[in-house]
């Protein structure tokens, strides 16, 4: 009798450890980054916000993962991914060449055009000819410095740790315009009352090289379990409605493909 | 010599094609640390001396404005200059915004100037404190002013005492200047973070950085040995080794 009751006890324990040492294991941790309204931002109370904040969580839920979400500054993002400081990377990150030889990607989970940000007075020209010899802004290690350096190569590409520095500065005139996704500066700063006087330069931006093929969650080279994964889970919430439902609480207009209407 | 360099774990290459960018940054960071280092310095002989001194109303303030910008970090200084001026819309309308603080490079050498200015302060104070008894009575006794003691005896003896000292200054001064990078400013740290988001890469700009600036601390070390070298002799009695006072080991005549 008291063998047995040992034995169950340590064939209990046995599995305690297992599943503990599983869990442990199981926690998926996704790297995010909390200053890229309104895909991610900070609430007032600090916790983390937004599109991508959403999306990760959900699909989370769908690949039936406890997830943990790491906060990582933008250009340091890849080489935290590679050191393993998380497993994935949810933060509007562009699928492209260049960062495929560095890392792996999830199909899109969605793509914008990326569209220049200027003061309604100022004239300008979203054109490499008509940005010659101006400050243009950008994020530092975003798709629209490999852009904007190929294709605005007179102009003086001021770089930012994030797109919020972007917009102050833009607003207290310290650069003549600035390039980022269409929906960045649309919600996070021309829709508010500091981006007033502010306009979009007609063009679209849509390079392939550079921005590639849309926005997808990336994961370490050789990473094939966990990238097709993800995949299989953006394909299902797609189906089932989920990705609808948070996209609507952000956006007017489907994010997944389109051009966004009246932009 | 691709091949050759493939097992190499840093874009050798990369590197190789943007060191015209890399040299550029090492003018805007020794620009803006010598600079600041200049104007810091000249400002600090002053204060120094009111330091020393025990004025009653002009040691404090100078005791205050030392303490608050070695009591908070330099990229807070930095920070607060660049984004936190420009939130006020007196300080936009003023004649200080448009040609200096709107630019970053201004808001970076007057922060770092009232940085290495405030530490240097303290440092020659120590040196004006430590000034040899002897020295300033010996010039009282040759009949010297009390101004020509100032500048004559003290001061100078006071700058060499310093010299070792100031080199850390000089060094962290340097190594302080990386915040630069921050407020946009391409210094040898800001094209090293322009080249990991240009390529998307994780080591080779930082690591070009950091021998970029090894090799300016090396050429400071140098520079300092030689000052303390010409200036700090007659303090140097001991030049002897002290190995040559020591009885040879055993068994050797």
């Amino acid at each position: 009798m008291i063998r047995r009751t040992l034995l169950a006890a340590a064939a209990l324990a046995a599995l305690a450890a297992l599943a503990t040492g599983a869990l442990a294991q199981d926690t998926l941790r996704i790297g995010v980054e909390g200053a890229y309204p309104p895909f991610s931002y900070k609430e007032a109370d600090g916790s983390l916000a937004g599109f991508d904040i959403e999306i990760a969580k959900v699909l989370c839920a769908q690949m039936k993962r406890e997830c943990e979400l790491v906060e990582q500054e933008w250009d340091g993002m890849i080489p935290a991914l590679k050191a393993r400081k998380f497993d994935a990377i949810v933060a509007s990150m562009s699928i492209t060449e260049e960062r495929k030889r560095q890392i792996d990607f999830s199909d899109k989970y969605y793509k914008t055009p990326a569209r220049v940000v200027a003061p309604k007075d100022s004239g300008l020209q979203g054109t490499a000819e008509g940005l010659a010899g101006k400050r243009l802004g950008v994020q530092r290690g975003s798709t629209h410095q490999c852009y904007a350096e190929a294709n605005f190569p007179d102009a003086e590409i001021v770089l930012y740790g994030t797109q919020d520095e972007v917009f102050r500065d833009l607003t207290l005139g310290r650069i003549d315009a600035q390039l980022s996704d269409s929906l960045i500066a649309q919600e996070g700063f021309l829709s508010k009352p500091e981006g007033a006087d502010y306009a979009f330069l007609p063009g679209d931006h849509t390079d392939v090289e550079c921005y590639g093929e849309g926005v997808g969650v990336a994961v370490r080279k050789g990473d094939d379990e966990l990238r097709n994964a993800f995949s299989a889970a953006i394909t299902a919430i797609r189906d089932n409605g989920t990705y609808k439902t948070i996209n609507d609480t952000y956006f007017p207009f489907d994010i997944y493909g389109g051009r966004p209407e009246g932009m | 010599m691709e091949n050759l360099l493939s097992w190499f774990p840093l874009d050798l290459a990369l590197i190789a094609e943007n060191f015209d960018r890399f040299l550029y940054g090492v003018g805007v960071t020794l620009g803006l640390t010598f600079l600041s280092l200049a104007l810091g310095g000249a400002m600090a002989v002053p204060l120094a001396v009111v330091r020393a001194s025990c004025h009653r109303v002009l040691n404090p303030v100078v005791w205050v404005y030392t303490y608050v910008f070695r009591g908070t970090p330099l990229l807070v200084q930095t920070y607060l200059l660049y984004y936190g001026a420009g939130q006020f819309e007196f300080v936009r309308n003023s004649w200080l915004w448009d040609p200096v603080l709107s630019q970053a490079w201004w808001c970076a050498l007057i922060a770092f100037t009232l940085n290495t200015g405030a530490y240097t302060t303290e440092l020659l104070r120590g040196a004006i404190a430590d000034t040899p008894k002897g020295e300033v009575e010996a010039a009282i006794a040759t009949g010297i002013s009390k101004r020509g003691r100032l500048s004559r005896i003290v001061l100078p003896s006071a700058f060499r005492r310093a010299i070792p000292a100031y080199s850390n200054e000089v060094i962290f001064m340097l190594h302080g200047s990386v915040v630069a990078s921050t407020i946009t400013l391409q210094d040898i740290l800001g094209v090293g973070r322009w080249l990991n988001g240009r390529y998307y890469l994780a080591y080779e700009g930082l690591i070009t950085a950091a021998v970029l600036y090894f090799i300016i601390v090396f050429a400071i070390t140098r520079v300092f040995r030689w000052l303390e070298r010409r200036y700090l002799r007659h303090l140097n009695r001991r030049r002897e080794p002290i190995a040559r006072n020591i009885a040879p080991p055993m068994g050797v005549k």
